[in-house]
């Protein structure tokens, strides 16, 4: 392992995946320093969805390295395994419990024991309440917090999931397409929110929407056809001529 | 544990347990102290019937606990009642004795029959109450957890694992059928004499037997639903919600279910224990996939999103098997459950109990929004009775 990796986050070296003979990933490698915020675009099909597939441990690589923390070899562990870690994900489509409250929601995610027996018998830690009172403030949903979370309106339920991930304290947040479905208002505030959160983890976000990515400002990342295709600041990767032809120019 | 049980125990849930606190009590007296002559005489045969129908609603109820709250839908739960009932059966055969036919001391009539000369391992220890009662327990327990630990370890959900669920049953029944299988063949184990020394026909036994089944229903009722009220039973919603969300969260899923999945089967097990002696006989019909699938039709039409609706519902459905399949109407009865079944699916998506629940609170809330509206400071709406979690229209394998 070079120095690069002993000094990022996440460190993705030679990652291929293949379904039925499709190149889902094609040899990506990809590095995300400690702390930074990282934008992740492409045209369908790109590969950005499997590509937190295989960082999340919901898809195992048929080749390739992929280390978190410097050190931490993820190919070899389930998706509990790498979430206690400390790697969070949203999903593009927003996941909450739908049947539980918005309390309980964020509840289960509290950065904590996760093992049956802890959950049948152990009692609440002392700081879970004004914690939870700490997210709901965060989140905007002070007021719903008795709310089944099936009832939220599709906003609501984005920020709910940022909620969660920010209660799981994780030191890496991957983040699908957070702006998805959202009014222009909520856009804005969800670029916001993530700016505010990358100041004290590190984040990729995928995105589609460009608006929401200039928003950002930061460091981007153009992947094609499972494998990076340019990497550098928003105007520098529009102004990149295979990535004009394979994607903003279409 | 004290909180854990404490935690499962709100009106609704004590409600249900006073209900069988009083049914326990009331049904021996009514039907040993009250003279026949009276109203108020319950007759003998209706005691053992009563507590069939109870040990059915323990059964439902394990079936609702996972289905309900894990969204894991079982059709092979008459396996594990079967197999409590087996561990029952063979205690009360090694009580007969010499009393048997064919007066062999040592040996059950069957295995005289079929020439065999000693007593087969698994047979051992049965004479022995307690160690019968670790095997009702235990049998389906491992069982359970062995087949689950293969199931959700390899991720096996939604209908592929009912149909699993199934097939294991259905090799039980095959199994237990064969002579040399040592459980008695087709017919079974029946023919028993006493349980703990008292005859098991004598009417204050009976009375007993259905006091011990509706006080056990009360307590597993209470192991269920503090089970359903601790964090546990929150992350075991989680999953039914959402699978891969609560894996992401951290959550080792598949542990989750064996637990609650071993649990479960535990609590069948006891059902067929207590349904054995009720009953007098099991044989391998118990294991019969259609009659695992009887009982998630009780628990639907129950209600499977609380823990007292599969109650409910095999005692209503049992009840009305009973007056069918009594009358002229007995050749109609398989019928008649299926449009039960299908009524039910469609207009009663939250079977009978879950129905009433959600009327209630519907009714609470307008109560307070009207207060509201005449000036009045609105309160929190008041809570349904059980106050549990009701099912999402999207769990799986409904």
């Amino acid at each position: 392992m070079n120095e690069r990796a002993r000094n990022s986050v996440l460190y993705l070296d030679g990652v291929s995946v293949s379904f039925d003979g499709f190149k889902a990933l094609n040899e990506l490698s990809l590095v995300v320093e400690a702390g930074e915020m990282r934008a992740i675009i492409g045209p369908n099909g790109a590969g950005k969805t499997t590509m937190m597939d295989v960082v999340t441990g919901k898809t195992k690589p048929d080749t390739g390295e992929i280390y978190f923390d410097g050190n931490v070899d993820l190919t070899r562990m389930d998706e509990a395994s790498i979430a206690q870690l400390g790697i969070g994900r949203k999903f593009q489509k927003p996941t909450v419990f739908e049947s539980l409250t918005v309390l309980d929601n964020l509840d289960l995610a509290l950065a904590g024991r996760r093992g049956p027996g802890e959950a049948l018998f152990g009692r609440e830690a002392p700081s879970a309440p004004a914690r939870l009172d700490e997210l709901l403030g965060i989140i905007r949903l002070g007021e719903h917090r008795h709310r089944k979370a099936g009832s939220l309106s599709h906003g609501q339920k984005q920020w709910l999931e940022i909620g969660m991930l920010l209660a799981q304290e994780p030191k890496l947040l991957l983040v699908d397409e957070p702006a998805a479905g959202m009014t222009d208002a909520e856009t804005a505030a969800t670029a916001e929110l993530l700016r505010e959160i990358a100041k004290t983890r590190s984040v990729i976000v995928v995105e589609h929407d460009m608006v929401f990515v200039r928003a950002l400002d930061v460091k981007v990342t153009v992947l094609n056809e499972g494998s990076v295709l340019s990497e550098g600041t928003l105007d520098h990767v529009s102004a990149d001529p295979r990535v004009i032809e394979s994607y903003l120019g279409r | 544990m004290g909180a854990f049980f404490r935690n499962g125990l709100d009106r609704g849930a004590l409600a249900v347990v006073a209900i069988l606190v009083a049914a326990a009590i009331l049904v021996p007296v009514l039907n040993l102290y009250v003279p026949p002559g009276s109203a108020f005489h319950l007759p003998g045969h209706l005691v053992p019937l009563f507590g069939k129908y109870l040990s059915y609603a323990l059964l439902a109820m394990s079936v609702g606990l996972i289905w309900g709250y894990a969204g894991i839908l079982s059709l092979g739960h008459g396996a594990f009642f079967a197999l409590g009932g087996y561990a029952m059966g063979m205690y009360l055969m090694r009580q007969i004795g010499s009393r048997g036919v064919y007066g062999n001391a040592e040996l059950p009539d069957f295995m005289v029959f079929l020439n065999w000369k000693e007593l087969p391992v698994a047979w051992w220890g049965f004479q022995s109450f307690p160690y019968a009662l670790l095997m009702v327990v235990l049998a389906p327990g491992v069982l359970a957890f062995v087949f689950g630990w293969f199931a959700f370890r390899s991720r096996v959900t939604g209908v592929y694992f009912s149909i699993i669920t199934q097939a294991m049953t259905f090799a039980l029944l095959l199994a237990f059928f064969r002579n040399d299988f040592g459980f008695g063949g087709n017919n079974g184990l029946t023919d028993f004499k006493d349980i703990l020394g008292f005859n098991i026909q004598a009417p204050e036994t009976r009375a007993a037997l259905f006091a011990a089944t509706a006080l056990i229903l009360a307590l597993a009722f209470v192991t269920a639903r503090a089970v359903v009220a601790s964090r546990f039973g929150k992350v075991l919603v989680a999953i039914r919600d959402a699978e891969s969300r609560t894996r992401f969260l951290g959550y080792r899923v598949e542990n989750y279910k064996l637990a609650v999945w071993t649990l479960s089967a535990a609590m069948a097990g006891v059902a067929g224990a207590l349904y054995v002696p009720q009953v007098g006989i099991i044989n391998p019909g118990e294991f019969a996939p259609e009659n695992s699938i009887e009982v998630v039709i009780w628990a639907a039409v129950g209600g499977r999103g609380l823990l007292v609706g599969p109650i409910v519902g095999a005692i209503v459905v049992n009840f009305a098997k009973t007056w069918f399949t009594t009358g002229a109407l007995a050749p109609y009865w398989l019928f008649a459950l299926g449009g039960l079944f299908i009524a039910v699916t469609l207009f009663l998506p939250k079977g009978i109990v879950g129905t009433i629940v959600d009327g209630w609170s519907a009714l609470a809330q307008r109560r307070s929004s009207a207060r509201a509206e005449q000036g009045v400071a609105p309160s929190e709406p008041d809570g349904p009775p059980g106050g549990e979690l009701k099912p999402s229209a999207a769990e799986q394998g409904a």
